[in-house]
């Protein structure tokens, strides 16, 4: 595509328009002005999101990237806009989640002389970036557009920033034309997969006698998904997932055999420290699925399916490694494996299963106490909306029991912030999850102390009238601290109890229905109504104040050490 | 057990690259006791020199997070044994202390130092070496009294007979031929 003599800011909004990008995430200000004027022509082929705060921008973009599996793109202004994006641009370089975020920057002859709104966001975003340029000349839009789009889809995915003059926004270019990036030197996005490490870890596969695999976002982001089930169906190899992981296979395969981690299941968790051999699948051993790592899986060996080289023996010693593309691994090792089955092995997390059942799961779902409990909220959604939801959760305990009790049919379903664990990023990333997957449902879990920190995007949510279900679990604590500090610090309540304001009133404020719930007989009418409502809604229920979230592998103990209770 | 390593990256030559290279130590709290910047062998390409005094594990470790920087290409470590190394450090001395007595020669002469310029007020000494040994110079020198003294990073080749980054050029290149 050639065009003749076209603005800086045109070609920003030309060559997000040859990526295919029909949704941006932004907020205006001086330094992206010319960027915005252009954008105003092309209102029919691309839809702005102007959220309350660039923090919303940045998780709404997150949360549009992770159910579409393509980059999410946002604008912010200099200076404080683009700061405002750094700690969604963090997030996603923890979970590798692809966005492209386009900064303003004060005119060039400016920068570096403290000019109104100047920010060094290249300096500043540099750790949690995958990737950032400066343009000071309008010639390097179209490449470094290019560049951007490539670096952050491609690999182990992870946001850019792109931080625009705006001398160079006003510049005229000789021409324009675009073209798609496709290699750089010095970036191999995913090695070729090895045979002889295939065939290496497809002895091991088949010599095991209590194999276990995880697996991890990694397979999602690889749409390796049926690879997966491929795999475990011809093996008969248990499979647990990781936080991240949730989704990718479905709840109720047989081979599924729950979640990882410190709030993860009870099997998969004693399990892995009697396996004899781990696959781990896209996954990274975060210090929150291992606990303490001198102790973690010590009877098995290690075979590691990773895209990222820097990823493997980085917290544990592999055995064999698997570089490359889990999509490709995957499918060359089901061709190298044999047929086999390991019923009695499955039988063990059935059992384990039985247990948690009967020490947690029944007092959380069916709780004989008055006080209404999260775990039945959560599971009470997820059958009224088939299985079959986007499930958005922010951070702390109902994050931990909607990961426990929500149930998924389809991959790409489950919108989270895990690595930085970040509160606060529900209510935006619920936005652009709607905006992603329009034709799905979205419910969002949210907790008191979360929901206040980016309750102002209900104004986002309610001008673009998308019909995000929001579950507002409020227990007047920051619960997973409260948690803690009654387990760890002799109870303590060091600054976690809230004084809430009126949810309800402050909804309605925005012109979203809303409604609250606390006791038990009124649960399902009201997420009925809350999900009969066509639109926008939130639903309040109120829950026990000192609920515990339990199975739980306490901080520094071994994955074995698992607690049922208090 | 803590040793001095030396890290070589080859990166391509964009601005910022220094800092995204030096974060990576920052956040780790590894301290870098020399560093050197030049062009490598092969034009557009350029080599850092880091040395660092850490643990054969933190580094390997370090090492796979800088060939995660999108334009580094590849990086090494060495311990000093594997590698050639040399320092430069220039020393400034009154010049009237060469007058006074021979000392200052013979020290010159034994340290296989050379000096640079002669000045009335000064004299300008080089010496290139390990650091131990432009070290040693400098407080022998240093009883007549060096009021300026510096040190430049280590550069170092390895002892390998070939040239790694060519060998890894040449299977990129293949690699990124497959890409098409």
């Amino acid at each position: 595509m050639l065009t003749k003599s076209i603005s800086g800011s045109h070609a920003v909004i030309l060559s997000l328009l040859e990526e295919g990008v029909t949704t941006i995430f932004g907020y205006p200000g001086g330094a992206i002005m010319p960027i915005y004027d252009a954008l105003y022509d092309y209102d029919k082929r691309i839809t702005h999101i102007l959220t309350r705060h660039e923090q919303g921008a940045v998780h709404a973009a997150e949360g549009y990237a992770k159910v579409t599996g393509r980059a999410g793109v946002c604008f912010a202004t200099s200076g404080p806009g683009a700061t405002n994006l750094i700690t969604g641009i963090a997030d996603a370089m923890m979970d590798s989640v692809p966005l492209v975020c386009i900064t303003g920057q004060v005119a060039s002859p400016l920068l570096g002389t403290d000019a109104f709104q100047e920010s060094d966001v290249v300096g500043i975003s540099m750790p949690v970036t995958k990737w950032n340029y400066q343009i000071t000349d309008a010639e390097e839009i179209p490449e470094a557009i290019a560049k951007a789009f490539y670096i952050a889809q491609s690999g182990r995915p992870g946001p850019v920033l792109l931080d625009i003059a705006k001398d160079a926004q006003f510049q005229k270019l000789e021409s324009f034309s675009y073209k798609k990036c496709s290699k750089i030197r010095s970036y191999i996005p995913e090695h070729p997969v090895d045979p002889f490490q295939v065939e290496a870890a497809a002895k091991l596969i088949d010599a095991a006698k209590k194999p276990l695999l995880l697996f991890g976002q990694g397979v999602i982001i690889a749409q390796a998904e049926d690879e997966l089930k491929a795999f475990i169906e011809k093996t008969g190899i248990p499979a647990a997932w990781t936080l991240l992981g949730l989704s990718a296979l479905p709840s109720d395969h047989p081979l599924n055999v729950g979640m990882l981690g410190m709030h993860g299941n009870y099997g998969p968790n004693i399990k892995t420290n009697e396996a004899d051999l781990i696959i781990a699948v896209g996954m990274r051993f975060d210090d929150r699925v291992t606990g303490k790592v001198s102790t973690y899986a010590n009877h098995a060996k290690i075979i590691h399916l990773e895209i990222e080289r820097a990823e493997i023996n980085k917290i544990i010693k592999v055995d064999v490694p698997v570089l490359g593309n889990a999509k490709k691994s995957l499918a060359m090792l089901t061709l190298n494996v044999k047929p086999n089955s390991h019923e009695q092995w499955v039988q063990e997390f059935r059992t384990c299963d039985q247990i948690e059942n009967e020490k947690v799961i029944s007092k959380d779902i069916h709780p004989e106490k008055a006080g209404l409990t999260m775990g039945e909220a959560v599971r009470l959604v997820s059958e009224k909306t088939g299985n079959d939801a986007i499930l958005v959760t922010d951070v702390g305990q109902h994050q931990m029991v909607a990961s426990r009790y929500f149930k998924f049919k389809r991959s790409k379903s489950n919108v989270t912030s895990g690595g930085l664990g970040t509160m606060g990023y529900a209510i935006p990333a619920s936005l652009g999850a709607q905006l992603g997957a329009p034709d799905r449902t979205v419910v969002t879990f949210v907790g008191d102390g979360g929901f206040q920190m980016t309750l102002q995007e209900l104004g986002t949510i309610v001008q673009n009238k998308l019909p995000v279900k929001i579950i507002l679990l409020n227990n007047n604590f920051l619960g997973m601290v409260r948690q803690w500090q009654q387990l760890f610090f002799e109870k303590r309540y060091s600054f976690t109890e809230l004084q809430n304001p009126d949810f309800i009133m402050i909804t309605n404020g925005f012109g979203m229905p809303a409604h609250k719930v606390t006791k038990r007989d009124e649960l399902e009418a009201g997420i009925q109504k809350m999900l009969d409502h066509n639109g926008p809604y939130l639903l309040e229920v109120v829950v026990e104040k000192e609920d515990n979230v339990f199975p739980m592998v306490p901080s520094g103990a071994s994955v074995s050490d698992i607690i049922l209770e208090a | 057990m803590n040793q001095e390593f030396i890290i070589t990256i080859f990166s391509e030559n964009n601005i910022g690259l220094l800092n995204r290279i030096t974060i990576n130590f920052t956040r780790r709290k590894m301290n870098i006791e020399s560093l050197t910047v030049s062009q490598s062998a092969i034009s557009g390409i350029s080599k850092f020199i880091i040395v660092v005094n850490s643990t054969k594990e933190k580094v390997v470790r370090l090492v796979g997070q800088l060939e995660k920087i999108v334009d580094v290409l590849k990086a090494f470590y060495h311990t000093n044994d594997e590698m050639i190394y040399q320092e430069i450090a220039l020393y400034k001395v009154s010049t009237e202390y060469l007058f006074e007595s021979d000392e200052v020669e013979k020290i010159i002469r034994d340290y296989g130092a050379r000096i640079l310029e002669i000045t009335r007020e000064y004299i300008v000494v080089e010496k290139t070496g390990h650091k131990e040994e432009t070290q040693e110079l400098f407080e022998r020198l240093n009883q007549f009294g060096v009021p300026q003294f510096v040190r430049s990073g280590r550069i170092a080749i390895t002892r390998d007979p070939i040239e790694r980054l060519s060998e890894f050029l040449k299977e990129r290149d293949a690699l990124l031929s497959q890409m098409d």
